[in-house]
């Protein structure tokens, strides 16, 4: 019998995503483990691997179409002898999609279950689409799903009801555990006892839990209506690009933002990195490393978390988590987005080290091959744009972070000394705190601390 | 590789069909290994024959009070030949139902006895174990010895009765629940030892046909796990019906003759006491299957005779699971159902809450039923939190009255802080079949206010539970 390819689930929240290339095409011959497909949610892309063998028979869902449902058939496998014809043919996707209405995760489990996804990118993906909603928990993520039929009624049962309101608690800000992110006894007991996540604020639909409600912004519809049809190309969003938008709508909504600036004099800091790199072995007419200036901003970014460790923090509800490593994320722009992977305890490694990390995390990301983990936590964040000449800008941060830092361009600059006029090499930061764990004069000290370091660069090896 | 599957059951009782099912359902490629009968004690000699069983007796108490109903039932009489063979009909239907299942859901069937080698391998060899007679025919197109692989393991064994020391059954004066589903004469008399949901509704049974019945309780309290009030009004309506029962009573040693057994029996307030019948059942419970299992090779913790298992299935060994029976109480057929599918969710990573005991309902279909879930009253107590209780009889009850079933009792009990329903406990007709109101309540985290506000169909028993609730907040409108 023709086997039907059905859109796998890369987590069990998932309901649809963009099937965004075939790697075959009808009449192709394939064996159990070839990759056939690449599908794409909010932030991974995920090749469909073939569990079975036999000739495709038909390809149901064309290459870059969006919103295709869960275990929708994507495609039809012939066994041997067997023709096109017998294949069942399937009504046109996406409609087809949604062949019964069977229950989320049923159909995401029939997929998996199935064998369509590499054995871990299921559970990759699963964490990356909890990632993608918010920066809850993944039933968080569930729970989102329901104000998105037009309304933002709250699913809870009666007891949760209840048992959250004597405790005072806005019943829509805990994320539901039960069926369909219903919130039950459990989360609420969690949500009371601090344990459980308290929903962040979903933009735009949700009111916050401060009871304001947050803007929507304009619609499709009034957006195009102000500009002439012909004057303009129109790129659907793809799932990389709505993740952006909702976490840093998110962020600017919900977090407090205050910014602090500094010029850092980084003469003695560019002559340690030509030292260095005039010191690394030389294989094959190539030196084994080339440190760049972000991996010293990096690594001195690190120790002044480290230094002053109250401003190594994390927003979490009704408490502050104060981190013990300096797990430092580093935006990487790529085609249509951006990633943030996480140099994990960064304070404990080496200028090559990082360095080697980045460029592999930063070549990855490119590729959208990252794994959830490797984009997921982190409690700080670097942003440098001084490759492009940008002397100074403000970063948003990136949920949960405590923190994000704007790194501009090196550049020669003239300056007073004991007033003598001189010159030297500067380069400027804007540091972005969140103003719920990280105060002012906190985020000063820490931003000191960082000058401090990069100022005087042998303190890294303190 | 032929003989390499993502899933393998042990043991094709409710928990292991069940299991199988929902992996193939979930995709998976999946063998079961059953070693005596399809579908487990539940269906052949456990939950369903008794009922069949318990069936007839009904049928035949309705004769029996049929002048009281205006009927004339003329002359009747039970003939036990044809009443256990419907029961082994019924039984034997279910046997055939799960091997259609199987085959329906592409589930291998491993026929054999099936021991784990190492993780993820397992060996089928020959059947050990002598198998309960009748045996329904095994069935067909079945794969055989060997060594299986599979990432996941369940270990479904199920249970066997439980053995007191001295007190061994003989499958002739002393019985255990096989011999007992399946008399080839009715006896006179008969003793029972145990007074759990088995024992209680073999009493039941046996006394309808006219059978001389002592129930022995170890305990003060016959169905020791039911809420004390309910267990009281059972009892004495089961006196009423002309059961004995000794409660706080020993059985230290029996004697046996050819044709009956004597119980010799320690009294807890002192003294002793016999009771000669023709048959001893003894009904003291039942032993997990963990032998000759390779449990202890591989490591698998167990804990008072039961593999220890963490709410989803999980033992201590990775890739080793357990459910039902075989993975402790309740030992319930229900239980080792929801238990596989909250397992077999678990092994394909889907989000699931682990099993609640605190919502697992217990039925035991004897006359009057008693059917339960949640905390017994003094349980409720016992934590120390302030509760509601509300009873409601089912004297109050049109629906009751004209069924002739004015006797029975509905008790609901609730946090009086929060509202939300912790215990019901239910005796009376029907009661089995009321009982799911509760529980998807209880499921559903309803509070006293929903059930308020929940209409019951009139004339109904179900009325009854919503009286309850009201009792409970001293607004009961029928009594
Ligand atoms: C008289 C009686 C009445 C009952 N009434 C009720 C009731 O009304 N309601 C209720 O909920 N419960 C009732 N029960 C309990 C119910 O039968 C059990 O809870 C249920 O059968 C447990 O299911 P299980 O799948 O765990 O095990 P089982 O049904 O015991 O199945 C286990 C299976 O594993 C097989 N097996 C064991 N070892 C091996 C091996 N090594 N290799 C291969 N196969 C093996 C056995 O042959 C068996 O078929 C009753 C039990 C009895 C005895």
């Amino acid at each position: 019998m023709p086997i039907n390819i059905t859109m796998p689930a890369l987590s069990p929240t998932m309901e649809e995503g963009t099937l965004a290339k075939w790697h075959v095409k009808e009449g192709d011959t394939v064996s159990s483990g070839d990759v056939i497909a690449e599908i794409e949610t909010d932030k991974a892309t995920m090749e469909v691997e073939a569990v079975d063998e036999g000739k495709i028979g038909k390809i149901v869902v064309a290459e870059g179409t969006e919103n295709v449902k869960v275990n929708a058939v994507i495609a039809v496998l012939l066994q041997d002898g067997e023709s096109a014809d017998a294949a069942p043919a399937p009504t046109p996707a996406p409609k087809a999609a949604a062949p019964e209405p069977a229950p989320k995760a049923e159909a995401a489990a029939t997929a998996e279950a199935g064998g369509l996804m590499r054995e871990n990118s299921a559970t990759q993906a699963g964490a990356a689409s909890s990632s993608a909603s918010s920066s809850a928990s993944s039933s968080a993520s569930a729970k989102a799903e329901a104000p998105s039929n037009g309304s933002d009624r709250t699913f809870a049962s009666p007891l949760a009801r209840r048992l959250a309101k004597d405790a005072n608690i806005e019943i829509s800000t805990i994320p539901g555990s039960g069926p369909h992110g219903r919130v039950v006894k459990a989360d609420v007991e969690a949500a009371k006892s601090g344990k459980g996540a308290t929903k962040a604020a979903q933009a735009p639909t949700p009111a916050s839990p401060g009871g304001a409600t947050l803007a929507a912004g304009m619609t499709k519809a009034q957006v195009l209506g102000l500009y002439p049809e012909d004057s303009y190309a129109l790129i659907p969003n793809d799932g990389m690009r709505k993740t952006v938008a909702a976490r840093l709508t998110e962020a600017k909504q919900t977090v407090p933002h205050f910014y602090l600036t500094l010029d850092c004099r980084i003469d003695a800091l560019m002559e340690a990195r030509e030292q260095l790199n005039a010191a690394a072995a030389v294989k094959d007419g190539k030196p084994a490393y080339k440190l760049s200036v972000n991996d010293f901003v990096m690594k001195a970014w690190a120790h002044a978390l480290i230094k002053v460790p109250a401003a190594n923090a994390t927003w979490a509800g009704d408490a502050i988590l104060l981190h013990k490593h300096a797990d430092v994320a580093v935006a990487v722009a790529v085609p249509g987005g951006l990633f943030t992977p996480v140099v994990r305890s960064c304070e404990t490694k080496s200028l090559r080290q990082i360095s080697e990390e980045v460029k592999d995390l930063a070549g990855r990301a490119r590729n959208k091959k990252l794994a959830p983990h490797e984009y997921q936590g982190g409690s700080t964040a670097v942003s440098n744009l001084g490759m492009f000449g940008i002397k100074h800008f403000a970063a948003v941060i990136n949920p949960p972070h405590g923190t994000i830092l704007a790194v501009g361009a090196g550049e020669e600059r003239v300056y007073a000394d004991k007033g003598q006029v001189k010159i030297g090499q500067f380069m400027t930061v804007t540091l972005s705190c969140d103003h719920r764990s990280v105060d002012g004069a906190l985020g000063a000290e820490l931003l000191a601390a960082f000058k401090a370091i990069v100022e005087t660069p042998i303190m890294m090896l303190a | 590789m032929a003989n390499s599957y993502d899933l393998i059951v042990i043991g094709a009782g409710p928990g292991g069909y069940i299991a199988a099912i929902r992996g193939a359902q979930l995709g998976m490629k999946v063998a079961i290994v059953e070693r005596e009968h399809m579908a487990g004690i539940c269906s052949n000699w456990g939950c369903i024959p008794t009922k069949a069983l318990l069936r007839s007796a009904e049928v035949y108490s309705h004769m029996e009070h049929a002048a009281s109903y205006g009927l004339n039932a003329g002359n009747y009489s039970a003939d036990i030949t044809a009443v256990v063979q419907r029961s082994r009909g019924i039984a034997g239907q279910m046997n055939n139902g799960v091997q259609f299942l199987m085959k329906k859901n592409k589930v291998d069937i491993i026929w054999g006895e099936a021991k784990l080698t190492k993780p993820g391998e397992i060996v089928v060899g020959k059947i050990t174990k002598k198998p309960v007679e009748p045996q329904h025919p095994p069935p067909k197109n079945t794969l055989g010895e060997g060594t299986y692989t599979a990432k996941n393991i369940i270990v479904a064994t199920g249970a066997r009765p439980r053995v007191l020391p001295g007190i061994e059954p003989d499958s002739d004066r002393i019985w255990t629940y096989f011999e007992a589903m399946i008399p080839r004469t009715m006896p006179k008399s008969l003793a029972i030892m145990g007074s759990g949901a088995i024992g209680i509704e073999f009493a039941s049974f046996y006394r309808t046909f006219g059978v001389e019945v002592t129930v022995i309780e170890l305990l003060p309290q016959i169905l020791p796990v039911e809420d004390a009030e309910i267990a009281e009004h059972v009892r004495k309506r089961l006196e009423k019906r002309g059961i004995k029962f000794l409660t706080d009573a020993k059985v230290t040693r029996v004697d046996k003759t050819a044709t009956s057994v004597t119980a010799h029996i320690e009294l807890k307030g002192g003294g002793t006491q016999q009771i000669t019948a023709n048959h001893l059942i003894s009904a003291v419970g039942v032993q997990c299957n963990t032998e000759n299992l390779g449990l202890e090779g591989l490591g698998v913790k167990l804990e008072r005779g039961a593999i220890v298992t963490d709410g989803f299935g999980r033992t201590n060994v990775a890739g080793v699971w357990a459910i039902g029976d075989v993975a402790g109480p309740p030992m319930l057929a229900h239980k080792a159902e929801h238990e596989a599918v909250v397992t077999v969710e678990t092994i394909a990573g889907l989000h699931v809450h682990a099993l609640d005991k605190s919502k697992v309902p217990g039925c035991t279909y004897c006359d009057p039923q008693v059917a339960s879930v949640g905390m017994t009253e003094a349980k409720a107590r016992e934590t120390g939190r302030e509760i509601k209780v509300g009873k409601f009889p089912f004297i109050g009850n049109g629906k009751a009255i004209a069924l002739g079933e004015p006797e029975g009792l509905v008790k609901t009990i609730f946090d009086a802080k929060t509202g939300e329903l912790i215990g019901a406990h239910l005796v009376g007709a029907e009661v089995t079949e009321l009982i799911q109101g509760f529980v998807v309540a209880m499921n559903l985290e309803t509070t006293e206010e929903d059930l308020i506000h929940t209409i019951f169909p009139h004339p109904t028993l179900s009325e009854t539970m919503k009286e309850s609730v009201l009792a409970a907040y001293g607004r009961a409108l029928n009594v």
